[in-house]
């Protein structure tokens, strides 16, 4: 079986898992000098592991691995608003690869390109112009505290066609490298008020089917949400499961109808229901949900999940795994019928990424 | 030459930086763009946007807090400091 390695991203550094079997796992880190890392991914045209990171006292950074993390580099060089804008960056959130960009989404909202790996940066696009960016680019409100980018989907065929999500204001589409951005939130539920009917939607999650690229599936404040035309428009599915509110979910590589989330209180606490650890799992697109608990810990377990903590591999019969705020890691390597705890006292984790390396 | 000291959080992201560094400019943002030109991305590491020291470092010249305008002499000392934070 070829290796399958997990990039781990932390409030104290960047961790790696491997493992040639899913069963014994090989763990090392951490890495990133011990910065809180808010995302990292592996990235499949490099062979490289990048991870945003924004120190405390250092501000922010990519660190990006050539080698599988045994070393690491470094660079913000670009990564700013400049000192006349007004902006600040406060935070890295969230990466992406499109074709030969690497994005990087930051807070105050805006997006950043690099096209030489992670070397130089520069700006790509702060969504001017769209319904809510008056607040988002309102020098006033700029952080701490306030909004940022917290996710990209990209297209595997159309490199200038990807989404960005503005935490608590929606997902845009480009279809144009970033110049031009439509609303993708027809027939989501909100339960608030809202001053636009396209925007104004907290959305935590967004990913699409590696099996039908018009399938996608998303976790939001207030429910999860379907669509069948690559996010032109969406259902509500949240029906069958404990809650309407979560932020991690993984699409099943090879079957559009599954797909994984993990609900949580939505409330204050922000953890799993009544102290039982479950990952919720649909096969039929959302009509009916299951609960795969076994392995899972069923008593006591306040187990957080933040929106990239989760993660799916692309195996034949695909492993899931999962990331907590309180530093576990749990693995399944049959598409969450049984779990085991493959990590146990890690920082507080803000993300999980997969890769198979063949 | 002034004595520039810098805290033990920084060394680690630049290869051959030492805590104690000899600089000579006129002003504490000079001694940073200084220490820029022989570490690149340095800068970064402890001014944000505006310019303005990043909020959790603090600088010192002769023992009295400094801005980024603050001048320094030739015989001055520097501290960088990474103030208390975190957990």
């Amino acid at each position: 079986m070829p290796k399958t390695l997990l990039t781990v991203a932390t409030r104290k550094g960047t961790f790696v898992l491997e493992s040639d079997d899913r069963r014994d796992w090989t763990l090392r880190g951490p890495y990133c000098e011990g910065w809180p890392v808010y995302h990292s991914i592996y990235d499949p045209n490099t062979g490289s592991i990048f991870a945003a990171a924004a120190s405390e006292w250092h501000g922010s950074a990519i660190w990006r691995s050539s080698d599988l993390g045994e070393t690491w580099e470094h660079s913000s060089e670009g990564l700013s608003y400049g000192d006349e804008d007004g902006r600040r960056i406060s935070k890295v959130s969230t990466l992406a690869r499109a074709g030969d960009r690497l994005l990087v989404g930051v807070e105050a909202p805006g997006i950043f390109e690099s096209r030489d790996d992670g070397k130089t940066w520069s700006l790509l696009s702060t969504l001017s112009g769209q319904h809510g960016s008056e607040s988002w680019d309102d020098p006033a409100n700029q952080p701490p505290g306030h909004l940022g980018i917290s996710g990209f989907v990209t297209e595997p065929d159309d490199s200038d066609k990807f989404f960005s999500i503005v935490q608590g204001v929606g997902a845009f589409e480009t279809e144009d490298g970033g110049s031009s951005w439509t609303p993708r939130n027809k027939g989501l539920r909100r339960d608030w008020p809202a001053d636009y009917e396209d925007v104004g939607f907290c959305v935590h999650k967004l990913v699409r089917s590696a099996a039908d690229p018009q399938r996608m599936y998303q976790q939001n404040h207030v429910g999860m949400h379907r669509s069948d035309d690559a996010g032109q428009s969406w259902s509500e599915i949240t029906e069958g499961l404990p809650g309407d509110f979560g932020f991690a979910a993984a699409a099943h590589p090879h079957d559009r109808e599954t797909f994984y989330v993990i609900p949580v209180d939505g409330g204050h606490g922000r953890v799993m229901h009544d102290g039982k650890a479950a990952v919720w799992r649909t096969r039929d697109g959302g009509s009916s949900w299951q609960d795969m608990r076994k392995g899972l810990p069923q008593e006591n377990a306040h187990l957080g999940v933040l929106r990239q903590g989760m993660t799916i591999d692309k195996h034949d019969v695909p492993g899931v795994y999962f990331g907590t705020s309180t530093g576990q890691i749990f693995a399944s390597a049959d598409e969450g019928e049984t779990w085991s705890e493959i990590a146990s006292y890690l920082p507080s984790i803000s993300s999980v990424d997969v890769v198979v390396l063949d | 030459m002034a004595d520039l000291r810098l805290p033990g959080t920084l060394t680690p992201l630049f290869p051959g930086l030492t805590r104690h560094v000899e600089v000579d400019a006129p002003d504490v943002l000079g001694a940073i763009d200084e220490l820029e030109q022989r570490w690149p991305g340095l800068r970064d590491r402890l001014v944000a946007e505006g310019p303005a020291l990043r909020s959790h470092i603090h600088v010192y010249v002769d023992g009295e807090r400094a801005g980024l305008e603050t001048p320094v002499a030739e015989r001055s000392r520097l501290d960088v400091i990474a103030a208390i934070s975190g957990g």
